[in-house]
């Protein structure tokens, strides 16, 4: 039986890293390549030893689908193709080549310039690995060699995120990357139509939770910010670069727009700037509402939003400033939080998960009174050493401090919408903890009654496939099977029928066995039966054969027998013949010989 | 099961078996022994003769092989053997009952779903409508599943075979089984097809019984449908969720229990049960600590759920609405607040769950859901009252800068029960900022205040003091009488002691002065108020006296009997007819403005009076006894008497609604005496024959298409000009043209006054410029050759079809005018014959040396071919191709419907 065989490299009951290998067809197939945000060491790339212990991957490989820009997704990718070595064709849409690089650089320079890593990728394997990138459209679909086909679909989860159908012959697998079924204001959800695939590989990061109504959250927030500007106070959003932050700053601007308010937002300058200009370009990723009104008015092209400069933080007035990075801990979200911390008419808005340790977990659980660690002077005094001053001094924070949760994964209930959508054979969850798996798994085969797999990271999975294998049948075959009558074709039953399988050049035929040995340039071999009963009889040969000749006629009523002039009996197709033993002539030999056909068809 | 076995020996008659058998099913069975039980029943099934046993023996297998652990496929062939000797339809249809069961125990066997299959089309063709039934059901659950080769397409049409069924039960099974099973079909339109299926079953057989597979429950039909409808408003097509939504909204016989799941979704949050945004608000808002949200883990997760307890997709409604409001399409989401609002509007309880749903959706990003959303809100407010928190969500919208949406609103707190005195004062002060930052809202504002006051007298006494700020002892400022915000609180606070009269006891003195001054000025806004040292003024208030419904009647009986006193007019000398019409105009005009029910009638009548007296004073002129001449000045004011006739007619004609075919006749019937009057006059004083001779007969076609027209009116108008005329046809038709006016002059003067009826009811259109107002000193600069927009914002009432007839006017000081066509989008519908006009107007011109007023009005056009038409209608076929050739010259023409308001512009010469 045809297998597909599934080894997640990366993300196997776990989040990060995530790298699938599929082996589907004779194909293998790497979906996804990144790196793992908790590790520092060589746990963060996947363990690319597992496809081959030595040597470059293009061999192994057939093609790499990256579905989002996302690091978890992409960050190991310029390694496996530039410092481990993959040739061939890695598929990604056009908004995640756009912005992959971006993030790529970024992460490079956090890497090495600033933690001084070396034997890292380099700017230039970035480049050199994105020009193995062949963008894809959604719905479009691409067929990396003759057999192997993709296809992308909408997946809502950040700009160009993708789900990708991959096919080879009637075997097909769906590989979700992260996706999101709610949608939100710059993004749609996500949707596929009824693939039936054989295996579909979701995400489950939100395994174990139903999620509240967006707009409750959507418009607490809105309600928090404009309350505090009409109060004077100024507000904080530390958000990360992409994707959140673009749902804010829409949130935001519709709603300066819609109340017709005056105070000014600001964003961080950087990162976030270039972003925004692919969000601009790839308007026909983002939402219904945004789509349509682009020709009047891209929302992506902010009014009220302006780039922010050091200096705005200690304007009089109210203002919103988004900055990065989004958990407080560095940079200039921290710079702008110490000068407004005093002030208890100003807040900070918190749109997502804080690690154990930042300043945004700290103020997240109460914390009112900080330990700065503000490193004031940093003056070299020799070649030698350097003297740092480490300033310690307590920071009151007397502003608000708000939480709300914007994610853009699907939650349980998402999950289950999918799988009602795409109607798979099997399930097999990623990116996810193995706790909160089991949970859903069960979920999935009580209501679905289909089975779910849920593979460790190494661990292969293993799903045998009923394919059904077209045939060429030769019309002259159906033809002569027409002219042998019976009963008329039907339809609905099976009907067995002669003739002869070719496999040829991955094609399969049906044809007449004549034609075959003709196109096959092979001679014709009769096979024949034959056997000898040996019995007592006084007569002679003729007599004995006529004996038998009588004999059967009044045994075998129906068929046609035959004495031949030659001394020989026919009985249908098989010829009996006497003749007697030298040594002792009563002994008669009776010889039998049949066709190979009588015999199968006797079977 | 060896007792059972021996209890069924004992049995001796079907009576105890039956008793035997029943006690059994009340103990549960091992999976191991499932099998010897089944043999053993079936061994007594054969030999019973008793149905009823029978039928419980069948029964208690299809209970049987649900048993877990048990795999049913052993008994197949022996219930299906049993099956084919069966005789009782009952006892049949339970066995077939029981291999539905079986059926769904074995999903994976297609072996055993080929049998079913057969099986049942097999008994399709009994005589008993409970075994088709069965067998439909059971084909319709067998043939679900997927990859049954060709065998699907077969159960379909064999399925289709049915819907012809004599019985409407089994009709009803066979489009069920179609329908649900064509609910997971692959393509769209399939799937939004079935779902109306579904829906026009439910509302065909609400009431009738279905059982769930796979368990005992039996629910009724519409709810079923309710919830496999819900389901698929998480479809994968937009389409479908459209439609799905939709749907919804009709299903109003469901059951609350089913309708409150909608709205509910259970949130977990690792598996622990998590309270909604919604709740803990309401939550907040009963432990008094208002604003929420301070803390990071306040929507911590409280309870463990029981992980077998959780269900994803629930089978039943669970939070279809949910899902609808937040769909990507905004198509979804206003076809989920609709439905909410037809469901929520049927149903008390669920409106007031479904509120916090509909504030929600008071944020969406496209406008249209976000008005639909206040307009839904506003239709089920008789059944909520707002808490607190709720309000704020919604007195928060008012700052919206989009105008429609605050008019909405505006409009939903008029209607809006709220429950304590701080709510009161908390929608004052956000409609006084709303006031501030809009001043063009200002009269929706006011209306608003008014209706909140008159529905809260209770909740606005205790703040009287506050709002008027007044002090016990000290006499307070008196404020200024034309800041509109001290206007929206004197509105409040007079409505609210129009029912509450220990409130007048608080008022300054000021305030009474003011209230007078109000009540002159805007008497829409402020009733009257019964208030201490004051004389009510009786009688000059049409609204206030207590017999207003008698006094319509009187003055209708008053208006009718002056109308009979004009047909005595023919009776009179000149003088006095002409004083009678007079003095009848005069009183008619005057009843209009007493009573303004009746002010459309009145105003019609007064009108048509005044064109008979334009008649009869051009008739009576001395000129057609004297030479031509010789009364050229005469002969000019009996053409402009002509022509202003005329203006009338049309007038009538258009500006007044609700007219019906007879008047029509009447009006038409002056016009053409307008007409022969022109005439006539033109005969007199232009010389040569040419021009008359056409006149003429354009005259001549005028009266045929009134003929035609009129048909069925021309008894009615026995005796007038137009029967005159027709006697004389022949005659008419065959002489010249200058014995044809000698004809008209005549019959024109002997011709006697057509009595006008009444209909029941007349509207006059009329339209109110709110803005611009008029007022303002300030002119509007801008520089000569640009163009200046002007905001325009009217009421028009009565109006048939403004997008295509109400035009604006714009006058400039040196006479040249404009008139602007406003878009078909300009107009909005806030109620029944009320339109609402929103837009602007360009204005340019060349330089001025000062600022000058220019003047704005609304026009109603018309066109007589869209009359002719519509009175062509009333023919038969045989004339109407006639009529479409006739060759009466459309007039098109417009009438100024409202009054003109002055603006000031001040167009500047362009800098070089």
């Amino acid at each position: 039986m045809p297998e597909i065989k599934v080894t997640p490299l990366g993300a196997g009951q776990d989040v990060g890293r995530s790298c699938i290998l599929v082996s589907i067809g004779g194909k293998n197939i790497m979906l996804d390549c990144g790196m793992h945000m908790g590790y520092n060491d060589d746990r963060r790339f996947p363990d690319f030893s597992y496809i081959t212990q030595n040597g470059r991957l293009t061999e192994f490989l057939d093609c790499v689908i990256i579905s989002h820009f996302h690091l978890d997704h992409c960050g190991a990718l310029p390694y496996m193709s530039e410092m481990v070595g993959y040739d061939g064709p890695i598929y990604m849409t056009h908004p995640t080549k756009a912005i992959c690089p971006i993030l790529l650089e970024d992460f490079r320079k956090i890497t090495v310039d600033k933690k001084g890593e070396t034997n890292f990728f380099t700017s230039q394997m970035i480049k050199d690995c994105m020009k193995k990138v062949i963008p894809l459209n959604l719905h479009q679909t691409v067929q990396v060699d003759d057999e192997l086909e993709i296809k992308a679909y909408y997946a809502g989860h950040v700009l160009g995120a993708a789900m990708v159908h991959i096919k080879v012959g009637s075997e097909s697998v769906v590989y979700t990357g992260d996706y999101n079924m709610t949608p939100d204001r710059h993004l749609g959800a996500a949707w596929i139509d009824k693939c039936r695939p054989d295996i579909l590989i979701s995400e489950s990061t939100y395994a174990t939770t139903i999620r509240d109504s967006k707009r409750c959250r959507e418009r607490d927030f809105l309600k928090k910010v404009h309350e505090s500007i009409e109060r004077g106070g100024k507000v904080l959003i530390p958000v990360f670069a992409l994707g959140r932050a673009q749902e804010l700053c829409i949130l935001l601007e519709t709603f300066w727009e819609r109340m017709n308010l005056k105070a000014p937002i600001y964003f961080s300058t950087g990162l976030t700037e270039k972003a925004n200009h692919y969000y601009k370009l790839f308007i026909t990723w983002t939402n219904q509402k945004i789509r349509k009104t682009f020709v009047q008015r891209n929302m992506f092209e902010f009014k009220h939003i302006k780039a922010f400069d050091r200096s705005y933080a200690d304007n009089p007035g109210p203002m919103v400033v988004f900055a990065t990075p989004g958990m407080l801990h560095a940079g200039q979200s921290l710079q702008i939080f110490k000068k407004w911390a005093g002030n208890e008419k100003n807040m900070v808005i918190m749109p997502g998960y804080c690690v154990q340790g930042t300043i945004g977990h700290k103020i997240l659980n109460g914390q009112r009174k900080l330990e700065m660690e503000g490193r004031a002077t940093v003056r070299k005094l020799s070649f030698t050493f350097t003297l740092t001053f480490f300033l310690l001094c307590n920071l009151d924070v007397k502003l608000q401090v708000e939480y709300m949760s914007f994610s853009a994964h699907a939650d349980a209930k998402g999950i289950m919408q999918l799988i009602r959508m795409a109607e798979p054979r099997n399930m097999l969850l990623v990116h996810g903890e193995a706790v909160k798996m089991e949970f859903l798994k069960g979920k999935i085969e009580q209501e679905f009654s289909i089975n779910c797999y849920m593979p460790a990271n190494g661990e292969t999975t293993t799903v045998t496939t009923n394919p059904s294998v077209p045939v060429d049948i030769s019309l002259n075959l159906l033809k002569r099977e027409m002219a042998l009558g019976g009963p008329l074709p039907d339809p609905k039953k099976p009907r067995t029928m002669h003739g002869t399988l070719i496999m040829k050049e991955n094609s399969l035929k049906l044809v007449s066995s004549e034609q075959a040995l003709k196109e096959l340039g092979l001679n014709e071999h009769q096979l024949r039966f034959t056997c000898r009963v040996q019995l007592q009889d006084p007569h002679s040969d003729p007599d004995t054969l006529h004996r038998i000749y009588t004999h059967l006629k009044s045994v075998l009523k129906g068929y046609t027998i035959q004495h031949l002039p030659d001394g020989t009996v026919m009985v249908e197709s098989i010829v009996i013949k006497v003749s007697s033993s030298a040594e002792d002539p009563n002994t008669k030999v009776l010889l039998l010989s049949w066709s190979y056909q009588v015999t199968f068809l006797r079977c | 099961s060896a007792a059972l076995h021996v209890d069924l020996c004992k049995a001796t008659n079907s009576t105890d078996a039956l008793q035997y058998l029943l006690q059994f099913a009340r103990k549960p069975v091992e999976a191991e022994s499932v099998e010897g039980v089944v043999r053993i029943l079936l061994e007594h099934y054969y030999k019973e003769t008793d149905t009823s046993v029978r039928l419980k023996i069948a029964s208690l297998l299809g209970l049987l092989s649900k048993t877990q652990g048990f795999r049913p496929d052993c008994i197949v062939d022996d219930i299906i053997n049993t099956l084919c000797n069966e005789k009782s339809h009952q006892v049949l249809a339970q066995l077939l009952d029981t291999l539905l069961v079986v059926g769904t125990e074995l999903p994976d066997s297609p072996a055993v779903r080929q049998r079913l299959v057969q099986v049942s089309c097999k008994h399709l063709s009994d005589t008993y409508f409970g075994v088709r039934n069965k067998c439909l059901q059971l084909l319709g659950c067998v043939g679900t599943w997927k990859d049954t080769l060709g065998l699907l397409r077969d159960v379909q049409s064999i399925i289709s075979d049915y819907f012809g069924d004599q019985d409407p039960r089994v009709r009803t099974a066979a489009l069920k089984a179609m329908a649900c099973r064509l609910l997971s079909d692959d393509y769209e339109q399939v799937r939004s097809a079935a779902v109306q299926m579904v829906w026009v079953l439910s509302q065909l057989y609400p009431e009738s019984i279905v059982p769930i597979p796979s368990s005992n429950e039996e629910i009724r039909l519409v709810d079923d449908a309710f919830g496999k409808i819900s389901h698929m408003v998480s479809d994968g097509s937009w389409m479908v969720r459209v439609q799905a939504a939709k749907t919804l909204g009709s299903m109003l016989q469901v059951s609350p229990h089913f309708l409150e799941q909608t709205l509910d979704k259970k949130l977990m949050s690792d598996l622990r049960r998590k309270r909604t945004a919604h709740e803990r608000a309401k939550e907040l808002f009963a432990s008094g600590e208002f604003s929420s949200g301070r803390k990071w883990a306040d929507d911590a997760p409280k309870e463990k759920l029981d992980t077998n307890t959780v269900n994803l997709i629930a089978s039943g409604a669970c939070g279809a609405f949910v899902h609808g409001l937040e769909d990507e399409m905004f198509e979804v989401r206003i076809a989920a607040v609709e439905a909410l609002c037809q469901l929520a509007r049927s149903s008390p309880t669920f409106a007031e769950k479904c509120l916090d749903f509909l504030v929600d959706m008071f944020n969406d990003e496209i406008e249209e859901v976000r008005l639909q959303s206040i307009h839904v809100l506003r239709q089920i407010s008789t059944h909520i009252t707002l808490r607190e928190d709720q309000l704020d969500t919604v007195l928060a919208v008012l700052e919206d800068s989009s105008r429609d949406i605050r008019e909405a609103l505006h409009e939903l707190l008029c209607y809006t029960n709220v429950s304590t005195k701080e709510c009161i004062q908390l929608a004052l002060l956000e409609l006084l900022k709303n006031l501030n930052k809009y001043p063009t809202d200002r009269n929706s504002v006011w209306k608003c205040l008014k209706f909140l006051g008159s529905r809260h007298p209770t909740l606005v006494l205790p703040l009287v003091p506050e709002l008027l700020s007044t002090h016990p002892y000290f006499d307070t400022p008196e404020p200024d009488m034309d800041d509109p915000a001290y206007i929206a609180v004197l509105v409040l606070v007079f409505n609210a002691a129009k029912s509450c009269p220990t409130m007048p006891a608080l008022f300054s003195d000021h305030t009474f002065r003011h209230y007078a001054y109000l009540r002159d000025s805007l008497s829409h806004l402020v009733p009257p108020l019964r208030l201490p040292g004051r004389k009510q003024v009786l009688g000059l208030d049409p609204v206030d006296s207590g017999s207003a419904s008698g006094s319509v009647e009187s003055a209708q009986l008053f208006l009718q009997q002056s109308l009979n006193r004009i047909s005595t007019i023919q009776n009179l000398e000149a003088p006095g007819a002409q004083d009678l019409l007079n003095f009848t105009i005069r009183d008619v005009q005057r009843l209009g403005h007493l009573q303004t029910q009746l002010s459309g009638a009145a105003d019609f009548c007064a009108t048509y009076l005044r064109c008979q007296l334009l008649l009869m004073k051009a008739l009576q002129e001395k000129l057609w006894n004297m030479a031509v001449p010789l009364c050229l000045k005469q002969n000019v004011t009996a053409t402009a008497a002509a022509r202003q006739i005329l203006e009338e007619t049309y007038k009538l004609e258009f500006l007044y609604g609700g007219l019906e075919n007879r008047q029509i006749a009447t009006i038409h019937h002056v016009r053409l005496q307008a007409k022969a009057l022109q005439l006539i006059l033109s005969a007199r004083t232009r010389q040569g024959l040419d021009p008359l001779i056409s006149s003429c007969e354009k005259f001549l076609q005028e009266i045929e298409a009134f003929q035609r027209s009129f048909l069925t009116e021309l008894p009615h108008l026995h005796d007038s000009f137009v029967d005159k005329l027709l006697e004389l046809k022949p005659r008419i038709s065959a002489c010249s043209s200058v014995e044809l006016v000698k004809i008209l002059q005549t019959t024109l003067r002997q011709s006697g006054l057509l009595q006008l009826r009444l209909p029941e009811q007349i509207h006059r259109a009329t339209a109110t410029i709110i803005e611009p107002t008029g007022e303002s000193d300030n002119p509007l600069r801008f520089t000569s050759g640009l163009v200046v927009a002007l905001d325009i914002d009217a009421t028009l009432e009565h109006v048939q079809d403004p997008q295509n007839t109400v035009k604006v006017q714009v006058l400039y000081p040196d006479g040249q005018s404009h008139v602007i066509h406003p878009k078909p989008g300009d107009f909005r519908k806030p109620g029944a014959d009320r339109h609402r006009l929103i837009t602007q107007v360009y204005l340019s011109h060349t330089a001025w040396t000062e600022p000058s007023q220019i003047e704005v009005r609304l026009l109603l056009s018309y066109s007589s071919a869209s009359s002719s038409l519509s009175s062509s209608k009333h023919l038969g076929w045989s004339d109407s191709s006639d009529g479409l050739q006739s060759p009466e010259a459309v007039v098109e023409g417009t009438i100024p419907f409202s009054k003109p308001v002055k603006v000031f512009i001040m167009p500047k010469p362009a800098r070089r």
